[in-house]
């Protein structure tokens, strides 16, 4: 317990040191840019397999628990948007790129921490939070949105690809889809994306820039960095549910 | 010139740095010798403000470090060069880009001029033409040599070396110690060198202070050093044979 309260304090120091302005903005604007490309762009393919798959599962599901006659067709398609949009694309898509991002974040500042790297920049009279991190946070606020906003499209046409092998007609889907639409839904999706985005970048490179050691901490880091993000966007998944829709 | 007063450190229950008083005079090549964990890196970090002592004075020049706040440290920072123990270069960018990163970061100067240092900076180490490698592509001693390229980029009037050929073969670590050395004395610069390498002692040791389990406990040049008769130095300096048999022959 002690120690939880210690690094939640030690967080909020860091962060503190973070959030001030770069000492070079022509600097800071390149390494938000690569940020960008390391972050965003190179986890669009594992975003774009796993949506396709899990919107074609969601749908043969939900096919297969409504096999009652009475229950007209297009809650197949209606089910799917909402999994997608309410809870998968934003939610479990985070989780996963909690995973990817979130061990990349802290491997990548931890290996510069024991490396004496983050040391050098700071004797160079470099604000090294600011310098590493706040770049990493951005790019991840401003390019996760689009990740999920792929994600559910390319969910909703693996859905309809889904929709197929069961038995259900391009029409029933498509009214499904469209039925009832509340346009509040997508943006409460993407308000969890850019709060999840924050904790992820943030919350990984606190392990990694707290890392002591050597290689062997590094990874100790990049696997705590995983869990501890995944667990605080449950807590703030369930805290911003509780607001935005209750 | 930098002088260290009374310093004292402690990690936790661990007394690191114990009273700590030493000069280290400009021009000259410092040595700080002593065995592994007994508190060389800490006093470096604990002079550049890595590491905050618990209590004692650093002064660069008469400048009182310690009691400087954030933006006078890093004010003076600018005049220091550090070389850390792996090199510490950015594995990100490649050679010219980390030479010129500080420059492009402090100096109030052109890309070109930034380049034109960088080169000048490469060629006072012997490393011409390879601008474009990354640090994973150059071996232990190129590292450290593009590390020492970095730390003079700046024109620092203070250059601080820990361990600045360990994990060197004999041949390149000599190497790199006469660079050093050359480069103190052709810009007048104070530099500390930290080590436990007793070859590079005898090779450049200007000005010599030994820790013992974080005390100062001897200090010389390396005429003195190697007739002196202090017990715990003697262990240090002649725990290698070669080492014995010279004192014995001369
Ligand atoms: N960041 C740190 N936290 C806690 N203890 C440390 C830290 N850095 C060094 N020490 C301890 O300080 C002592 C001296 O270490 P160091 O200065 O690295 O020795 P040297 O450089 O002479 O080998 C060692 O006992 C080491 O365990
Ligand atoms: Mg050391």
């Amino acid at each position: 317990m002690y120690r939880i309260l210690k690094n939640i304090g030690e967080y909020f120091l860091m962060m503190r040191r973070v959030f001030s302005l770069p000492e070079k903005k022509g600097v800071f604007l390149r390494q938000t840019v690569l940020e960008i490309e390391k972050i965003g762009l190179k986890s669009l393919g594992i975003v774009i397999i796993i949506s396709l798959f899990v919107g074609a599962v969601v749908t043969i599901q939900t096919a297969f628990n409504i096999m009652n006659p009475l229950l007209p067709k297009y809650l197949i398609g209606l089910a799917t948007r909402d999994s997608l949009i309410l809870e998968f694309s934003p939610t479990m898509l985070c989780l996963i790129l909690a995973g990817k991002v979130g061990s990349n974040v802290a491997s990548e500042i931890g290996s510069m921490r024991v490396t004496e790297q983050i040391d050098a920049l700071e004797i160079m009279g470099v604000n090294s939070a600011n310098f590493l991190i706040l770049p990493k946070i951005i790019a991840a606020i401003f390019f996760f949105p689009f990740l999920v906003i792929i994600s559910m499209s390319i969910g909703m046409f693996g859905g309809w690809l889904g929709s197929i092998s069961v038995d259900v007609t391009t029409a029933d889907f498509l009214y499904g889809l469209k039925y009832q639409f509340n346009p509040f839904y997508v943006t409460y999706a993407l308000t969890k994306t850019i709060v999840f985005a924050f904790i992820i970048t943030s919350v990984s490179s606190f392990y990694g820039y707290t890392t002591k050691g050597g290689a062997l901490e590094v990874g100790v880091s990049s696997t705590r960095a995983v869990v501890y993000s995944s667990i605080v966007v449950l807590i703030f998944n369930f805290i911003l549910t509780q607001l935005l829709l209750a | 010139m930098i002088s260290v007063k009374n310093i004292n450190k402690h990690f936790g229950d661990n007394h690191v740095l114990k009273d700590v008083s030493f000069e280290f005079e400009s021009g000259k090549t410092n040595l700080i010798i002593g065995e592994s964990g007994s508190g060389k890196t800490t006093l470096l970090k604990v002079m550049i403000g890595l590491h905050e002592s618990n209590s004692g004075e650093v002064d660069y020049d008469d400048r009182n470090f310690t009691g400087m706040n954030f933006n006078q440290r890093k004010m003076l920072r600018k005049e220091i060069g550090m070389l850390f123990q792996g090199g510490a270069l950015f594995d990100y960018m490649n050679v010219e880009e980390n030479i010129i990163f500080p420059l492009k970061m402090f100096a109030e100067q052109s890309e070109e001029e930034n380049l034109e240092r960088a080169n000048f900076c490469l060629k006072r180490v012997n490393l011409e033409n390879t601008n474009l490698l990354l640090p994973s592509e150059l071996s232990g001693g190129m590292k450290k040599r593009v590390a020492i390229a970095r730390a003079i980029a700046m024109n620092p009037k203070y250059l601080l070396c820990d361990e600045p050929n360990s994990g060197l073969d004999p041949k390149t670590a000599i190497l790199i110690d006469n660079l050093i050395q050359e480069i103190t004395q052709e810009y007048n610069i104070t530099t500390i060198v930290n080590s436990h390498d007793m070859n590079s002692v005898m090779e450049i040791g200007d000005k010599i202070a030994f820790i013992y389990q974080g005390e100062v406990w001897w200090t010389g040049n390396k005429d003195e050093l190697i007739r002196s008769e202090n017990q715990e130095l003697k262990d240090f300096v002649f725990a290698s044979k070669l080492f014995k048999r010279l004192r014995q022959t001369s």
